[in-house]
């Protein structure tokens, strides 16, 4: 063998001679899967014969980018002054920059005081943190949490809760299936299929009057096999941002209960649709006081701005304590093999916030003016449009609908035209971030999207 | 109904009921509620809340993991003169839980400046992190980094880059297999696993020498097919602190390449080993600088004490720039439906400290000291057990490194020391010395020595 020392720092011109030298002495069958060194001399004889065992992953595709979170990339890339990121759905203050809340830079400078350590958390998470969300989501004084009837874990926010949910479906209920709206969050679809558990689409948005399908959802419910998962937006539908009314839940609930379905939640936005966290609630606990058994995935990401922490939980009501204790159980042992723990940052300034009466209410006050800035923001565009679109076309349902999002009913050709022409980034099923969006820019938008809707196909 | 899935017969909801109302309603209502012959209706009207029975009810209960169950088990102990010698976190000599200094600047660094804002990181997570894990593991002026050959994200901490890793190779590697040391860190096996791996072992610790079976490793991967994904410590081996030499390691990776097998770093202890950073990355650097491909699992949950913040990275080098490119594009789509993107708190913290020079080097001698403290333990203890006279050869608890002596001793002698003695450690036999100090070691010399010679 070649005497070639391999140090730890050898610059790069004799690493490739020392890497020819290693593979020269090897077997013909070894080249397969090993780097060959390409000396000046040798290039194009060895490019052409060794252009295949360069690499392993020589198969490997360029995956396309993140359909939602690769908006934001190409937004970046734009160097146009006028453009406008309506991609990702991550509230921007009136001047369109990040936002910490006041509250939560409060938390931070407390827990740099209190110096605590950085041990890991338990599996399931940080205890406080997976009472304050049991109760924030049930009430404190539901039976369900009383009973000890709750299942939570602290998990990694509503993505990593549902891909834990998705796993556990996975192992025990391998013969079902997740009813997931038409449309829904892109996402949704990637974390059933990586978990391996089917699905189908239930109708849901109504292109005709911008609203939902209550029919073909109800049929569509009932059509599916007893005892499906049913994964409902527990407010502020993604990416549509039309919810069904209480009466309308309430028709929901009767037939997924007759059909012994289990309702899945997932809850991305509590106290960020109408400003009030019990309200936003209002679908879940329907649920939950019907007595039926309900999964929850919860997210801290929106409502108090924490989307890089990751924080959120996944919550299983069950029948009974000894239940809740036994699925818990087995949710741990499928999140040790993922990632061990979670992270503790997140969940400590949720457990300081929730946990602290004062801060507490400052969350709900700042909480109550995001949502109230975006309901503005709506106010301003529909205004906009109603003003400036001379073809009657009824742009009401930007009203109507709730959340961060507006479903603006255009299509992808008229988005990509919103893009192209207008520099505004958005996705390309005609989803708005509203929580991206200022008093300042409605009329430009206005002007983009009408354009787009009238004069593209 | 959906109901779980559960070996054994379904219980039919009626039957399910009746065997809950035996076993909650106390014993007087219970005759009665027999004599009544109560229907699962007049039950349901009794109990409210159980309105129904739970789709989970077949459902077993999940025994604790094996490693932080001993940490729950231990915290269950009364005794005042408990110890815990499972999880590998690092203690002060105080026995207390230590942030470094230098994690704490960072961190206050970090909160108090006022543009600091917590956006999604992109699925990759925090560049400036991924590049700085980079040149720590692989080494500032790796050829492999300089030609753009590596693919790094940030994942969560050591566990979430096995798992990131183990996906992406069994959706892009042709080989399904990964080779794993005997023994290694109970989790690997069931990360890989639901990676969609199949998981085999090599040899690796002999009990006679309490070190490495150099002979019985060669032959196991000699007769590996060829491809098949090996998975190597990098330092520190968890959990029985045996690492190769040198020489050894050069043995490993000139049989590996010869047989194409790839392997797949897992580096916990950087610079925890030996105090070194760049000793302890050696045996990767060897590997990386013969050209080939590799992956490597980094944490900085030890060395920076960033446990609980799930901080680390995934490496995949590559044989040429542009399969790094697309190796990258791939690695997002595994990672976008397991958790979207990464928490940023610890990465932050990470990328403060190693962009700092001072910082940096500060942070290098607090990790010397966690390590010179643990090296130091070893000493004791082996001097503490040679002064009781305690039978056996105990000289490998001071030729072991890193936080974990494989002790020895078996499953019986951990029980009766748990017993006997409240010392907590898992059955394998191995301890934390980071759980360690000059005044426990005499309390754990005296639970070995009373172990050893009382059981066999």
């Amino acid at each position: 063998m070649a005497s070639a020392a391999f140090t730890v720092s050898s610059p790069a011109a004799s690493a490739v001679a020392a890497r020819s030298k290693v593979l020269r002495g090897g077997k013909g069958e070894a080249r397969t899967g090993c780097r060959v060194g390409i000396t000046r001399k040798n290039f194009s004889r060895v490019m052409m014969a060794v252009a295949v065992d360069i690499s392993r992953f020589e198969g490997v595709p360029m995956a396309p980018p993140d359909p939602i979170l690769g908006v934001s990339e190409a937004f970046r890339a734009d160097k146009n002054d006028l453009k406008l990121n309506l991609g990702v759905g991550a509230y921007r203050t009136e001047e369109l920059q990040p936002y910490v809340l006041n509250v939560v830079k409060k938390a931070e400078n407390l827990m740099l005081e209190k110096g605590e350590n950085k041990e890991y958390l338990p599996i399931e998470g940080l205890a406080a943190f997976n009472k304050a969300t049991a109760e924030l989501l049930f009430g404190a004084d539901n039976p369900v949490i009383k009973q000890g009837r709750v299942a939570t874990l602290q998990s990694l926010s509503g993505t990593g809760s549902l891909r834990l949910a998705a796993a556990f479906i996975q192992r025990y209920f391998p013969e079902a299936k997740v009813l997931i709206s038409s449309p829904t969050w892109g996402n949704h679809k990637n974390i059933f299929n990586d978990a391996r558990v089917p699905w189908s689409e239930y109708r849901y948005y109504d292109p005709k009057t911008v609203g939902l399908d209550f029919e073909g959802m109800i049929a569509d419910i009932q059509a599916a096999p007893d005892g499906s998962f049913v994964l409902l937006h527990g407010c502020a539908h993604n990416p549509t941002g039309i919810d069904p009314t209480p009466e309308q839940w309430e028709k929901i609930a009767d037939v997924i209960q007759e059909k012994k379905h289990m309702p899945f939640f997932d809850v991305a936005y509590q106290g960020f649709a109408s400003g009030s966290l019990d309200e936003d609630a209002s679908s879940v606990r329907l649920f939950v006081e019907r007595g039926l058994e309900v999964f929850v995935a919860q997210s801290y990401s929106k409502n108090l701005g924490l989307y890089a922490e990751r924080i959120g939980a996944i919550n299983v009501v069950c029948s009974a304590p000894e239940v809740a204790n036994r699925v818990k159980s087995q949710l741990k042992r499928l999140a040790r093999p993922m990632y061990s723990n979670p992270p503790i940052h997140g969940a400590r300034i949720v457990a300081n916030v929730v946990g602290d009466p004062a801060m507490f209410g400052e969350w709900k006050q700042e909480m109550e003016e995001m949502a109230g800035r975006i309901k503005n923001v709506r106010q301003k565009l529909y205004d906009s449009l109603s003003a400036k679109d001379k073809s009657g076309k009824d742009w009401s349902f930007i009203l109507r609908q709730i959340g961060m999002f507006s479903y603006t009913g255009l299509n992808k050709t008229q988005s990509d035209n919103m893009t192209d022409k207008w520099h505004i980034y958005m996705t390309k099923d005609g989803r708005i971030s509203l929580a991206g969006l200022s008093l300042a820019k409605c009329e430009y938008l206005a002007d983009a999207i009408i354009d787009s809707f009238h004069n593209v196909s | 109904m959906p109901s779980a899935n559960v070996r054994g017969a379904q219980p039919s909801a009626e039957r399910r009921l009746s065997t809950l109302v035996r076993h909650l309603l106390p014993s007087s209502a219970r005759t009665a509620a027999a004599a009544t012959t109560t229907s699962a209706a007049d039950f349901l009207e009794a109990f409210p809340t159980m309105a129904s029975s739970s789709v989970f009810a077949g459902l077993a209960q999940a025994p604790e993991d094996p490693i932080l169950g001993v940490t729950v088990a231990y915290n269950k102990d009364p005794s005042p003169v408990k110890l815990n010698l499972g999880v590998g976190a690092y203690r002060t000599e105080e026995g207390k839980p230590l942030v470094l200094n230098v994690v704490r600047r960072a961190e206050q660094m970090l909160i108090n400046n006022p543009s600091r804002v917590k956006e999604y990181l992109p699925i990759t997570g925090l560049a400036e992190f991924n590049k700085l894990s980079a040149k720590l593991i692989f080494g500032a002026d790796s050829p492999a980094i300089q030609e753009n050959r590596v693919a790094t994200v940030q994942c969560l901490s050591g566990t979430g880059s096995l798992r990131v890793g183990g996906e992406f190779l069994a959706r892009h590697y042709h080989e399904r297999t990964i080779y794993i040391p005997l023994p290694t860190w109970g989790n690997h096996p069931k990360v890989f696993t639901l990676a969609g791996l199949t998981v085999r072992s090599y040899r690796y610790y002999d009990p006679a020498t309490r070190g490495l079976d150099f002979q019985g490793l060669l032959e196991d991967l000699s007769s590996a097919p060829s491809g098949a994904i090996v998975l190597l410590h990098a330092c520190a081996h968890n959990p029985t602190g045996v690492d190769p030499t040198l020489d050894q390691w050069e043995q490993i990776r000139q049989l590996m390449r010869s047989k194409s097998l790839l392997p797949f770093f897992d580096s916990a202890y950087q610079g925890f080993a030996t105090g070194s950073l760049d000793k302890d990355a050696q045996s990767v650097r060897m590997f990386v600088a013969d050209g080939g491909e590799l992956l490597m699992a980094q944490s900085y949950a030890k060395n920076m004490g960033l446990y609980g913040e799930r901080v680390g990275a995934l490496s995949i080098v590559c044989g040429s720039a542009d399969v790094a490119v697309r190796v990258e594009s791939q690695l997002k789509l595994v990672i976008r439906p397991m958790y979207s993107n990464p928490p940023i708190h610890g990465a932050s913290i990470v990328a403060t400290i190693l962009k700092d020079s001072n910082m940096f080097n500060e942070w290098t001698v607090e990790l010397k000291g966690m390590a010179d403290r643990i090296i130091s333990m070893r000493q004791q203890l082996f001097d503490a057990l040679k002064t009781r006279g305690t039978p056996g050869d105990w000289s490998h608890i001071i030729k072991q490194i890193g936080m974990f002596t494989f002790t020895g001793l078996n499953s019986d002698q951990v029980a009766f020391m748990r017993q006997e003695y409240h010392i907590y450690m898992t059955s394998d036999g191995r301890i934390s010395m980071a759980g360690l100090s000059t005044r426990t070691i005499p309390h754990l010399a005296d639970a070995i020595h009373a172990a050893v010679t009382k059981l066999k």
